[in-house]
Protein backbone atom coordinates (compact mmCIF):
# COMPACT_ATOMS: atom_id res chain seq x y z
CA UNK A 1 0.00 0.00 0.00
CA UNK A 2 1.26 3.44 -1.32
CA UNK A 3 3.01 5.33 2.07
CA UNK A 4 0.45 8.67 2.87
CA UNK A 5 1.57 11.39 5.19
CA UNK A 6 -0.36 13.22 7.03
CA UNK A 7 0.64 16.77 6.75
CA UNK A 8 -1.00 20.26 5.76
CA UNK A 9 -0.76 21.90 2.77
CA UNK A 10 2.10 24.02 4.06
CA UNK A 11 3.98 21.37 5.13
CA UNK A 12 3.95 19.78 1.55
CA UNK A 13 5.05 23.29 -0.14
CA UNK A 14 7.82 22.93 2.69
CA UNK A 15 8.64 19.34 1.79
CA UNK A 16 8.21 19.79 -1.97
CA UNK A 17 10.47 22.73 -2.42
CA UNK A 18 13.39 21.39 -0.28
CA UNK A 19 12.71 18.39 -2.43
CA UNK A 20 13.21 20.25 -5.29
CA UNK A 21 16.43 21.90 -4.76
CA UNK A 22 15.57 24.53 -2.58
CA UNK A 23 18.17 25.97 -0.54
CA UNK A 24 17.08 29.52 0.62
CA UNK A 25 14.06 31.53 1.62
CA UNK A 26 13.27 35.00 2.41
CA UNK A 27 9.80 35.54 3.78
CA UNK A 28 7.55 37.99 5.92
CA UNK A 29 4.94 36.21 8.22
CA UNK A 30 1.40 36.85 6.31
CA UNK A 31 -1.70 34.24 6.97
CA UNK A 32 -2.31 31.71 5.47
CA UNK A 33 1.69 31.49 3.87
CA UNK A 34 3.16 31.94 7.70
CA UNK A 35 3.78 28.55 8.36
CA UNK A 36 6.06 28.21 4.76
CA UNK A 37 8.41 30.68 6.81
CA UNK A 38 8.28 28.51 9.91
CA UNK A 39 8.49 25.60 8.78
CA UNK A 40 12.03 26.22 6.69
CA UNK A 41 13.14 27.59 9.37
CA UNK A 42 12.47 24.32 11.62
CA UNK A 43 13.57 22.23 8.71
CA UNK A 44 17.20 24.73 8.27
CA UNK A 45 17.62 23.75 11.92
CA UNK A 46 18.45 20.20 10.85
CA UNK A 47 19.76 20.65 7.77
CA UNK A 48 22.67 23.80 7.75
CA UNK A 49 22.47 23.77 3.98
CA UNK A 50 18.88 26.13 4.37
CA UNK A 51 19.95 29.38 4.25
CA UNK A 52 17.07 32.39 5.50
CA UNK A 53 16.35 35.71 7.21
CA UNK A 54 12.74 36.85 8.14
CA UNK A 55 13.06 40.26 6.54
CA UNK A 56 11.40 43.41 7.66
CA UNK A 57 8.75 43.45 4.70
CA UNK A 58 7.80 41.73 1.71
CA UNK A 59 9.97 44.49 -0.38
CA UNK A 60 13.11 43.72 1.12
CA UNK A 61 12.28 39.33 1.31
CA UNK A 62 11.69 39.61 -2.90
CA UNK A 63 14.41 41.40 -3.52
CA UNK A 64 16.89 39.50 -0.91
CA UNK A 65 15.43 36.09 -3.07
CA UNK A 66 16.98 37.85 -6.49
CA UNK A 67 20.55 38.16 -4.42
CA UNK A 68 20.09 34.85 -3.23
CA UNK A 69 19.19 33.88 -6.73
CA UNK A 70 21.96 36.05 -8.45
CA UNK A 71 24.64 34.09 -6.30
CA UNK A 72 23.04 30.60 -7.95
CA UNK A 73 20.75 29.75 -5.03
CA UNK A 74 17.25 28.46 -5.48
CA UNK A 75 15.46 30.73 -3.61
CA UNK A 76 12.10 31.79 -2.63
CA UNK A 77 9.04 33.24 -0.90
CA UNK A 78 5.77 32.68 0.62
CA UNK A 79 3.41 35.61 0.66
CA UNK A 80 -0.10 36.58 0.51
CA UNK A 81 -2.80 39.00 0.17
CA UNK A 82 -1.41 42.28 0.43
CA UNK A 83 2.28 40.84 1.15
CA UNK A 84 1.63 40.00 -2.78
CA UNK A 85 1.11 42.94 -3.10
CA UNK A 86 4.40 44.71 -1.63
CA UNK A 87 6.07 41.81 -3.83
CA UNK A 88 5.18 43.01 -6.77
CA UNK A 89 8.33 45.11 -6.77
CA UNK A 90 11.17 43.00 -6.72
CA UNK A 91 9.02 40.49 -9.45
CA UNK A 92 9.03 43.50 -11.59
CA UNK A 93 12.08 43.21 -11.70
CA UNK A 94 12.87 39.80 -12.01
CA UNK A 95 10.49 39.64 -15.08
CA UNK A 96 12.60 42.92 -16.49
CA UNK A 97 15.98 40.39 -15.89
CA UNK A 98 15.32 37.28 -16.18
CA UNK A 99 15.79 36.02 -13.26
CA UNK A 100 14.22 32.55 -11.80
CA UNK A 101 12.73 34.30 -9.07
CA UNK A 102 10.22 31.43 -7.10
CA UNK A 103 6.87 32.47 -4.96
CA UNK A 104 4.26 30.31 -3.10
CA UNK A 105 1.29 31.97 -3.16
CA UNK A 106 -1.57 31.22 -0.35
CA UNK A 107 -4.23 33.32 -1.58
CA UNK A 108 -6.52 35.06 1.07
CA UNK A 109 -8.98 37.80 0.58
CA UNK A 110 -9.18 41.04 -1.02
CA UNK A 111 -8.89 43.52 -2.12
CA UNK A 112 -7.01 44.97 1.10
CA UNK A 113 -6.62 43.30 4.04
CA UNK A 114 -9.98 41.61 2.99
CA UNK A 115 -9.84 37.97 4.95
CA UNK A 116 -7.15 36.26 6.46
CA UNK A 117 -7.79 32.28 4.57
CA UNK A 118 -9.45 31.93 1.55
CA UNK A 119 -9.96 33.45 -2.13
CA UNK A 120 -9.06 33.38 -6.12
CA UNK A 121 -8.59 36.68 -6.18
CA UNK A 122 -4.77 36.86 -6.67
CA UNK A 123 -4.88 35.28 -10.10
CA UNK A 124 -4.86 38.45 -11.77
CA UNK A 125 -1.77 39.54 -9.38
CA UNK A 126 0.03 36.81 -9.96
CA UNK A 127 -0.35 36.61 -13.71
CA UNK A 128 -0.26 40.13 -14.30
CA UNK A 129 0.95 42.00 -11.49
CA UNK A 130 3.88 43.86 -12.56
CA UNK A 131 4.38 47.08 -15.02
CA UNK A 132 4.92 44.98 -18.04
CA UNK A 133 2.62 42.42 -20.31
CA UNK A 134 3.38 39.71 -17.35
CA UNK A 135 5.80 37.17 -18.61
CA UNK A 136 5.32 34.68 -15.81
CA UNK A 137 4.87 30.69 -15.32
CA UNK A 138 1.78 30.44 -12.81
CA UNK A 139 0.39 27.38 -11.49
CA UNK A 140 -2.37 26.38 -9.46
CA UNK A 141 -2.87 23.42 -6.86
CA UNK A 142 -5.84 21.82 -6.43
CA UNK A 143 -4.85 19.01 -3.49
CA UNK A 144 -2.25 19.12 -1.01
CA UNK A 145 -0.73 16.07 -3.01
CA UNK A 146 -0.39 18.83 -5.69
CA UNK A 147 0.96 21.34 -3.82
CA UNK A 148 3.49 18.81 -3.10
CA UNK A 149 4.49 17.82 -6.75
CA UNK A 150 4.41 21.39 -7.62
CA UNK A 151 6.45 23.30 -5.29
CA UNK A 152 9.48 20.49 -6.27
CA UNK A 153 8.40 21.35 -10.12
CA UNK A 154 8.19 25.35 -10.04
CA UNK A 155 12.41 25.63 -8.90
CA UNK A 156 12.83 23.61 -12.41
CA UNK A 157 10.40 25.79 -14.49
CA UNK A 158 11.94 29.13 -13.12
CA UNK A 159 15.47 27.65 -13.84
CA UNK A 160 14.99 26.23 -17.28
CA UNK A 161 12.79 28.70 -18.61
CA UNK A 162 13.95 31.50 -16.22
CA UNK A 163 10.86 33.58 -16.19
CA UNK A 164 9.65 34.26 -12.63
CA UNK A 165 7.30 31.29 -11.35
CA UNK A 166 4.18 31.22 -9.02
CA UNK A 167 2.20 28.09 -7.15
CA UNK A 168 -1.04 29.39 -6.31
CA UNK A 169 -2.50 27.78 -3.02
CA UNK A 170 -5.29 29.07 -0.79
CA UNK A 171 -5.74 29.54 3.29
CA UNK A 172 -7.97 26.01 2.72
CA UNK A 173 -5.24 24.00 1.51
CA UNK A 174 -2.32 25.57 3.04
CA UNK A 175 -4.09 24.78 6.36
CA UNK A 176 -5.91 21.81 5.95
CA UNK A 177 -4.04 18.64 7.16
CA UNK A 178 -4.58 15.37 4.75
CA UNK A 179 -3.06 12.32 4.14
CA UNK A 180 -0.95 13.23 1.09
CA UNK A 181 0.72 11.57 -1.98
CA UNK A 182 4.56 12.63 -1.66
CA UNK A 183 4.99 12.19 -5.54
CA UNK A 184 8.65 13.33 -6.35
CA UNK A 185 9.20 15.46 -9.54
CA UNK A 186 11.82 13.43 -11.92
CA UNK A 187 12.95 15.74 -13.71
CA UNK A 188 14.87 18.46 -11.39
CA UNK A 189 16.59 21.47 -13.26
CA UNK A 190 20.05 22.88 -11.27
CA UNK A 191 20.65 26.56 -10.47
CA UNK A 192 23.72 28.13 -11.77
CA UNK A 193 25.67 31.54 -10.87
CA UNK A 194 23.67 34.68 -12.69
CA UNK A 195 26.54 36.82 -11.58
CA UNK A 196 29.37 34.70 -12.76
CA UNK A 197 32.06 36.09 -10.22
CA UNK A 198 34.81 36.61 -13.25
CA UNK A 199 36.59 39.78 -13.49
CA UNK A 200 38.11 38.90 -17.15
CA UNK A 201 34.19 38.32 -18.05
CA UNK A 202 32.12 40.70 -15.32
CA UNK A 203 28.08 40.27 -16.00
CA UNK A 204 26.43 43.56 -16.06
CA UNK A 205 22.51 43.46 -15.67
CA UNK A 206 20.30 46.15 -15.87
CA UNK A 207 16.52 46.47 -16.09
CA UNK A 208 16.18 50.49 -17.30
CA UNK A 209 17.42 51.50 -20.75
CA UNK A 210 18.06 54.41 -22.24
CA UNK A 211 16.35 53.74 -25.79
CA UNK A 212 13.21 52.59 -26.73
CA UNK A 213 14.43 50.15 -29.34
CA UNK A 214 17.24 48.62 -27.40
CA UNK A 215 14.67 48.13 -24.63
CA UNK A 216 11.76 46.90 -27.38
CA UNK A 217 14.28 44.40 -28.90
CA UNK A 218 15.43 42.69 -25.61
CA UNK A 219 10.99 42.22 -24.68
CA UNK A 220 10.46 40.71 -28.10
CA UNK A 221 12.91 38.61 -27.75
CA UNK A 222 11.25 37.77 -24.18
CA UNK A 223 7.86 37.41 -25.65
CA UNK A 224 9.43 35.54 -28.16
CA UNK A 225 10.79 32.76 -25.71
CA UNK A 226 7.25 32.96 -23.67
CA UNK A 227 5.33 32.07 -26.66
CA UNK A 228 8.02 28.95 -27.22
CA UNK A 229 7.41 27.78 -23.45
CA UNK A 230 3.98 27.53 -24.15
CA UNK A 231 3.19 24.12 -25.86
CA UNK A 232 6.16 22.64 -23.30
CA UNK A 233 4.68 23.97 -20.12
CA UNK A 234 0.85 24.45 -20.26
CA UNK A 235 -0.73 21.46 -18.90
CA UNK A 236 -4.66 20.58 -17.39
CA UNK A 237 -6.34 18.05 -16.20
CA UNK A 238 -9.59 16.69 -17.74
CA UNK A 239 -11.93 14.58 -15.72
CA UNK A 240 -14.88 12.75 -17.45
CA UNK A 241 -14.64 14.95 -20.46
CA UNK A 242 -14.67 12.16 -23.16
CA UNK A 243 -18.77 11.74 -23.66
CA UNK A 244 -19.15 15.30 -21.50
CA UNK A 245 -21.96 17.62 -22.81
CA UNK A 246 -21.34 20.01 -20.44
CA UNK A 247 -18.40 21.53 -19.46
CA UNK A 248 -17.30 22.99 -16.23
CA UNK A 249 -13.91 25.14 -16.18
CA UNK A 250 -12.31 25.99 -12.69
CA UNK A 251 -9.21 25.60 -10.70
CA UNK A 252 -7.29 25.12 -7.75
CA UNK A 253 -9.73 24.07 -4.66
CA UNK A 254 -12.77 25.01 -6.95
CA UNK A 255 -12.13 22.50 -8.94
CA UNK A 256 -10.95 19.77 -6.17
CA UNK A 257 -15.32 20.55 -5.11
CA UNK A 258 -16.16 20.49 -8.83
CA UNK A 259 -14.81 16.90 -9.37
CA UNK A 260 -17.28 15.77 -6.62
CA UNK A 261 -20.32 17.71 -8.49
CA UNK A 262 -19.71 16.20 -11.70
CA UNK A 263 -19.50 12.83 -9.73
CA UNK A 264 -23.26 13.77 -8.42
CA UNK A 265 -24.46 15.56 -11.46
CA UNK A 266 -23.43 12.03 -13.32
CA UNK A 267 -25.33 10.17 -10.41
CA UNK A 268 -28.26 12.34 -11.94
CA UNK A 269 -27.64 11.20 -15.54
CA UNK A 270 -26.18 14.33 -16.71
CA UNK A 271 -22.89 14.36 -18.67
CA UNK A 272 -20.80 16.56 -17.33
CA UNK A 273 -17.04 16.84 -17.02
CA UNK A 274 -14.37 19.19 -15.76
CA UNK A 275 -11.53 20.92 -17.45
CA UNK A 276 -8.92 22.06 -14.25
CA UNK A 277 -6.27 24.19 -16.16
CA UNK A 278 -3.04 23.52 -14.16
CA UNK A 279 -1.43 26.09 -15.51
CA UNK A 280 -3.11 29.75 -15.22
CA UNK A 281 0.13 31.59 -17.13
CA UNK A 282 0.54 29.95 -19.79
CA UNK A 283 -3.32 28.49 -20.07
CA UNK A 284 -3.46 25.10 -22.21
CA UNK A 285 -5.28 27.04 -24.67
CA UNK A 286 -5.52 23.83 -26.97
CA UNK A 287 -7.19 21.83 -24.62
CA UNK A 288 -9.31 24.23 -23.44
CA UNK A 289 -10.38 25.19 -26.57
CA UNK A 290 -10.60 21.39 -27.64
CA UNK A 291 -13.07 20.52 -25.19
CA UNK A 292 -15.49 23.87 -25.03
CA UNK A 293 -15.73 24.15 -28.91
CA UNK A 294 -17.50 20.63 -28.15
CA UNK A 295 -19.31 21.55 -25.19
CA UNK A 296 -23.46 22.48 -25.41
CA UNK A 297 -23.09 24.92 -22.55
CA UNK A 298 -19.72 25.86 -20.76
CA UNK A 299 -19.86 26.87 -16.76
CA UNK A 300 -16.81 28.95 -15.83
CA UNK A 301 -17.16 28.86 -11.83
CA UNK A 302 -14.15 30.38 -9.21
CA UNK A 303 -13.93 32.35 -5.86
CA UNK A 304 -13.11 35.73 -7.23
CA UNK A 305 -14.69 38.23 -10.26
CA UNK A 306 -14.38 37.57 -13.43
CA UNK A 307 -10.42 36.81 -13.14
CA UNK A 308 -10.15 33.50 -14.21
CA UNK A 309 -13.27 33.94 -16.71
CA UNK A 310 -12.06 36.61 -18.83
CA UNK A 311 -8.65 34.62 -19.44
CA UNK A 312 -10.35 31.59 -20.52
CA UNK A 313 -12.90 33.99 -22.87
CA UNK A 314 -10.39 35.81 -24.08
CA UNK A 315 -8.41 32.46 -25.59
CA UNK A 316 -11.95 31.05 -26.93
CA UNK A 317 -14.06 33.54 -27.36
CA UNK A 318 -16.40 31.49 -29.52
CA UNK A 319 -17.81 30.57 -26.11
CA UNK A 320 -18.67 33.97 -24.93
CA UNK A 321 -22.76 33.50 -25.91
CA UNK A 322 -23.04 29.73 -24.23
CA UNK A 323 -20.63 30.40 -21.05
CA UNK A 324 -22.80 30.22 -17.82
CA UNK A 325 -20.10 32.72 -15.06
CA UNK A 326 -20.51 31.23 -11.54
CA UNK A 327 -18.88 33.86 -8.89
CA UNK A 328 -18.20 33.86 -5.31
CA UNK A 329 -15.45 36.44 -4.71
CA UNK A 330 -13.38 35.43 -1.53
CA UNK A 331 -15.81 32.80 -0.59
CA UNK A 332 -15.64 29.10 -1.50
CA UNK A 333 -18.19 26.29 -2.74
CA UNK A 334 -19.46 22.97 -1.52
CA UNK A 335 -20.00 20.25 -4.46
CA UNK A 336 -23.79 20.07 -3.38
CA UNK A 337 -23.84 23.62 -3.67
CA UNK A 338 -22.13 23.86 -7.06
CA UNK A 339 -24.07 20.93 -8.65
CA UNK A 340 -27.70 22.61 -7.46
CA UNK A 341 -26.15 25.60 -9.15
CA UNK A 342 -25.06 23.86 -12.31
CA UNK A 343 -28.63 22.26 -12.40
CA UNK A 344 -30.32 26.08 -12.18
CA UNK A 345 -28.67 26.48 -15.13
CA UNK A 346 -29.08 23.12 -17.78
CA UNK B 1 51.89 63.96 -1.76
CA UNK B 2 53.11 64.12 -5.15
CA UNK B 3 51.95 60.34 -5.58
CA UNK B 4 48.77 61.15 -4.68
CA UNK B 5 48.25 64.03 -7.14
CA UNK B 6 49.14 61.74 -9.83
CA UNK B 7 47.38 58.72 -9.06
CA UNK B 8 44.42 61.19 -9.50
CA UNK B 9 44.91 62.18 -12.67
CA UNK B 10 45.13 58.71 -14.03
CA UNK B 11 42.28 56.44 -13.90
CA UNK B 12 41.63 53.17 -11.63
CA UNK B 13 42.60 49.32 -13.36
CA UNK B 14 38.92 48.12 -12.39
CA UNK B 15 37.43 50.93 -14.73
CA UNK B 16 35.91 49.31 -17.60
CA UNK B 17 37.14 51.05 -20.47
CA UNK B 18 34.28 50.56 -22.90
CA UNK B 19 31.79 52.09 -20.28
CA UNK B 20 33.62 56.15 -20.40
CA UNK B 21 33.68 58.36 -20.44
CA UNK B 22 31.09 57.96 -18.63
CA UNK B 23 27.24 59.07 -18.91
CA UNK B 24 27.69 61.39 -15.70
CA UNK B 25 27.51 65.32 -16.40
CA UNK B 26 30.06 67.10 -15.80
CA UNK B 27 31.31 68.33 -12.25
CA UNK B 28 28.82 65.42 -10.70
CA UNK B 29 30.11 64.25 -7.80
CA UNK B 30 29.36 60.17 -8.24
CA UNK B 31 31.51 59.90 -10.52
CA UNK B 32 34.03 61.60 -8.59
CA UNK B 33 33.49 59.07 -5.85
CA UNK B 34 33.37 56.01 -8.05
CA UNK B 35 37.01 57.16 -9.20
CA UNK B 36 38.02 56.82 -5.47
CA UNK B 37 36.05 53.59 -4.80
CA UNK B 38 37.79 52.65 -7.89
CA UNK B 39 41.33 53.21 -6.78
CA UNK B 40 40.68 51.88 -3.15
CA UNK B 41 39.52 48.45 -5.30
CA UNK B 42 42.51 48.70 -6.75
CA UNK B 43 44.78 49.26 -3.64
CA UNK B 44 43.31 46.03 -1.98
CA UNK B 45 43.31 44.25 -5.13
CA UNK B 46 39.00 42.66 -4.15
CA UNK B 47 38.27 43.22 -8.01
CA UNK B 48 38.08 39.64 -8.61
CA UNK B 49 36.14 39.25 -4.57
CA UNK B 50 33.92 41.98 -5.40
CA UNK B 51 29.83 42.29 -6.52
CA UNK B 52 28.18 45.52 -6.36
CA UNK B 53 24.39 46.74 -6.40
CA UNK B 54 23.33 49.83 -7.07
CA UNK B 55 20.05 51.57 -7.06
CA UNK B 56 18.20 53.85 -9.69
CA UNK B 57 18.21 57.33 -10.08
CA UNK B 58 22.03 58.98 -11.00
CA UNK B 59 23.64 55.80 -9.74
CA UNK B 60 22.45 53.21 -12.63
CA UNK B 61 24.57 55.35 -14.77
CA UNK B 62 27.09 53.50 -13.39
CA UNK B 63 25.49 49.68 -14.21
CA UNK B 64 28.84 49.11 -16.20
CA UNK B 65 30.92 51.49 -14.67
CA UNK B 66 33.90 48.64 -13.54
CA UNK B 67 35.47 45.40 -14.84
CA UNK B 68 33.26 43.78 -11.87
CA UNK B 69 29.31 41.92 -11.99
CA UNK B 70 27.51 45.02 -11.00
CA UNK B 71 23.33 44.61 -10.80
CA UNK B 72 20.82 47.57 -11.15
CA UNK B 73 18.11 47.05 -9.18
CA UNK B 74 15.35 49.31 -8.22
CA UNK B 75 15.01 52.50 -5.82
CA UNK B 76 15.97 52.03 -2.19
CA UNK B 77 16.04 47.96 -3.16
CA UNK B 78 20.04 47.61 -2.94
CA UNK B 79 20.34 47.02 -0.09
CA UNK B 80 17.98 43.92 0.59
CA UNK B 81 19.48 42.44 -2.98
CA UNK B 82 23.21 42.64 -1.21
CA UNK B 83 22.08 41.12 2.20
CA UNK B 84 20.72 38.21 -0.04
CA UNK B 85 23.90 38.39 -2.26
CA UNK B 86 25.81 38.36 1.13
CA UNK B 87 23.96 35.52 2.86
CA UNK B 88 24.11 33.22 -0.33
CA UNK B 89 27.84 33.73 -0.49
CA UNK B 90 29.50 34.93 2.43
CA UNK B 91 33.40 35.26 1.10
CA UNK B 92 32.32 37.82 -1.57
CA UNK B 93 32.79 41.18 -0.59
CA UNK B 94 29.25 43.06 -1.57
CA UNK B 95 28.55 46.58 -1.95
CA UNK B 96 25.58 48.64 -2.60
CA UNK B 97 25.81 51.89 -3.40
CA UNK B 98 22.97 54.61 -3.98
CA UNK B 99 21.59 58.06 -3.69
CA UNK B 100 19.99 59.62 -0.63
CA UNK B 101 16.62 59.39 -1.88
CA UNK B 102 17.57 55.71 -1.68
CA UNK B 103 19.16 55.54 1.33
CA UNK B 104 16.68 57.71 3.47
CA UNK B 105 13.13 57.89 1.90
CA UNK B 106 12.31 54.67 0.08
CA UNK B 107 14.78 52.51 0.80
CA UNK B 108 15.22 53.47 4.64
CA UNK B 109 13.59 50.81 5.94
CA UNK B 110 15.84 48.20 4.97
CA UNK B 111 18.93 50.14 5.80
CA UNK B 112 18.12 50.34 9.22
CA UNK B 113 17.36 46.85 9.31
CA UNK B 114 20.66 46.04 7.66
CA UNK B 115 21.90 47.97 10.13
CA UNK B 116 20.25 46.53 12.93
CA UNK B 117 21.02 43.06 12.13
CA UNK B 118 24.48 43.76 11.50
CA UNK B 119 24.48 42.48 7.76
CA UNK B 120 28.34 42.40 6.68
CA UNK B 121 27.52 44.52 3.64
CA UNK B 122 29.25 48.09 2.82
CA UNK B 123 26.49 50.33 2.09
CA UNK B 124 27.70 54.03 0.69
CA UNK B 125 25.34 56.72 0.10
CA UNK B 126 26.25 59.43 -2.10
CA UNK B 127 24.52 62.58 -0.66
CA UNK B 128 23.52 65.65 -3.16
CA UNK B 129 20.54 66.66 -0.98
CA UNK B 130 18.45 66.11 -3.93
CA UNK B 131 16.88 63.89 -6.32
CA UNK B 132 19.17 64.54 -9.36
CA UNK B 133 18.17 61.98 -12.21
CA UNK B 134 14.35 63.40 -12.18
CA UNK B 135 15.04 67.03 -12.33
CA UNK B 136 16.53 68.03 -8.75
CA UNK B 137 13.67 67.30 -6.38
CA UNK B 138 13.41 67.87 -2.43
CA UNK B 139 14.88 65.24 -0.77
CA UNK B 140 15.00 64.47 3.28
CA UNK B 141 18.33 65.39 3.13
CA UNK B 142 17.65 69.06 1.78
CA UNK B 143 18.80 71.60 3.86
CA UNK B 144 16.44 73.88 5.37
CA UNK B 145 15.82 76.90 2.93
CA UNK B 146 17.48 74.50 0.20
CA UNK B 147 15.63 75.85 -2.69
CA UNK B 148 14.27 72.61 -5.39
CA UNK B 149 12.01 72.22 -7.86
CA UNK B 150 9.78 70.90 -5.24
CA UNK B 151 10.27 73.49 -2.65
CA UNK B 152 10.72 76.52 -5.05
CA UNK B 153 10.11 79.22 -2.01
CA UNK B 154 13.40 77.22 -0.25
CA UNK B 155 13.12 74.00 2.28
CA UNK B 156 10.35 74.55 5.05
CA UNK B 157 11.59 72.36 8.11
CA UNK B 158 7.96 73.00 9.74
CA UNK B 159 6.42 71.14 7.37
CA UNK B 160 9.60 69.23 5.22
CA UNK B 161 12.02 68.16 8.23
CA UNK B 162 14.88 69.76 8.76
CA UNK B 163 17.86 68.06 7.40
CA UNK B 164 17.88 64.09 7.31
CA UNK B 165 21.13 62.81 8.72
CA UNK B 166 21.47 59.66 7.69
CA UNK B 167 24.95 57.87 9.78
CA UNK B 168 23.91 59.76 12.83
CA UNK B 169 20.96 57.92 12.78
CA UNK B 170 21.86 54.61 11.95
CA UNK B 171 24.68 54.49 14.19
CA UNK B 172 22.33 54.40 17.45
CA UNK B 173 21.07 50.65 16.26
CA UNK B 174 24.34 49.70 14.76
CA UNK B 175 26.27 47.08 16.15
CA UNK B 176 29.43 48.04 18.35
CA UNK B 177 32.17 46.21 15.23
CA UNK B 178 29.97 48.09 12.43
CA UNK B 179 31.78 51.18 10.97
CA UNK B 180 29.67 54.23 9.97
CA UNK B 181 31.25 57.62 8.47
CA UNK B 182 30.23 60.47 6.75
CA UNK B 183 32.90 61.82 4.09
CA UNK B 184 33.28 64.55 1.17
CA UNK B 185 34.41 64.46 -2.28
CA UNK B 186 35.84 67.50 -1.20
CA UNK B 187 38.78 65.71 0.89
CA UNK B 188 39.82 63.04 -1.78
CA UNK B 189 42.62 61.31 0.99
CA UNK B 190 40.51 60.97 3.39
CA UNK B 191 37.19 60.32 1.80
CA UNK B 192 40.03 57.30 -0.27
CA UNK B 193 40.41 56.13 3.48
CA UNK B 194 37.16 56.22 4.71
CA UNK B 195 36.21 54.33 1.55
CA UNK B 196 39.11 51.86 2.46
CA UNK B 197 37.71 51.58 6.17
CA UNK B 198 34.33 50.86 4.70
CA UNK B 199 35.42 47.72 2.75
CA UNK B 200 38.12 46.39 5.41
CA UNK B 201 35.41 46.34 8.04
CA UNK B 202 33.34 43.91 6.17
CA UNK B 203 36.05 41.81 5.30
CA UNK B 204 38.05 42.15 8.57
CA UNK B 205 34.98 42.25 10.93
CA UNK B 206 32.15 40.94 9.05
CA UNK B 207 30.26 43.77 10.28
CA UNK B 208 27.91 46.25 8.33
CA UNK B 209 29.80 48.98 7.22
CA UNK B 210 28.42 52.48 5.94
CA UNK B 211 29.85 55.67 4.56
CA UNK B 212 27.75 58.85 3.68
CA UNK B 213 29.62 60.84 0.70
CA UNK B 214 28.84 64.75 0.39
CA UNK B 215 28.55 65.04 -3.56
CA UNK B 216 27.85 67.92 -5.60
CA UNK B 217 25.33 68.10 -8.80
CA UNK B 218 25.98 71.11 -10.57
CA UNK B 219 23.52 70.41 -12.83
CA UNK B 220 20.26 70.44 -10.61
CA UNK B 221 22.45 72.72 -8.00
CA UNK B 222 22.54 75.25 -10.75
CA UNK B 223 25.98 75.63 -9.59
CA UNK B 224 29.38 77.00 -11.40
CA UNK B 225 32.09 74.72 -10.71
CA UNK B 226 33.26 77.56 -7.53
CA UNK B 227 29.88 77.42 -6.30
CA UNK B 228 29.71 73.88 -6.24
CA UNK B 229 32.12 73.99 -3.97
CA UNK B 230 30.94 76.92 -2.33
CA UNK B 231 27.50 74.52 -1.64
CA UNK B 232 29.50 71.70 -0.89
CA UNK B 233 31.28 73.39 1.87
CA UNK B 234 28.07 74.56 3.07
CA UNK B 235 26.65 71.18 3.33
CA UNK B 236 29.90 70.03 5.49
CA UNK B 237 28.62 72.37 8.22
CA UNK B 238 25.20 71.33 8.07
CA UNK B 239 26.73 67.21 7.76
CA UNK B 240 29.95 66.74 9.80
CA UNK B 241 32.66 64.97 7.94
CA UNK B 242 33.92 61.62 10.26
CA UNK B 243 33.53 58.38 11.80
CA UNK B 244 30.25 58.25 13.74
CA UNK B 245 29.85 57.59 17.66
CA UNK B 246 26.94 56.09 19.35
CA UNK B 247 24.87 58.81 21.48
CA UNK B 248 25.49 56.81 24.86
CA UNK B 249 22.81 57.33 27.47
Amino acid sequence: MEKLNYITGNEASVLGAIEGGADSFFGYPITPATEILEGWIKKSEENKNLNYLQTEDEIAAGFAVIGAILAGKKAFTATAGIGHVLMQDPISMAENERLPFVGIIAQRGGPSTGTVIYSQQELNLASYGGNGDGLRIVYSASSVSEVYYLSQKIFSTAWKYRFPTFLLTDGYLAKQRVNTRLEKYLKPFPASKILKEIKEKPTHLRNCYGSETEFANILKRNIRDYKNLIDKISESESYLTSNAEYLIIAHGSVASAVKDSVDILRDNNIKIGLLRPITIRPLDSRNIRRLALKAKKVFIIESAFEQFARMIIYKVPEIANKTAKIFKPAEGFTPDEIASLINEKL
Amino acid sequence: MTKIIDKNFSMPKCFNQNSKPSLYCPGCGQSIFLKHFGFVIDELSIQNKITLGIDIGCSLLAWNFFNFDIVQTHHGRSVPVAVGYKLSNRRRIVVSIMGDGGGYAIGLQSLLHATFRNNPISVFVLNNTGYSMTGGQMAPTSIPGEITTTSPAGKDPKTSGRAFHGPELIKQLSDDKSYIARASVSNPILLQKMIKKTLENQIKNNSFSFLEVLVPCPTNWKTTAKESFEFLSKLENEFPIGEMTRNEK
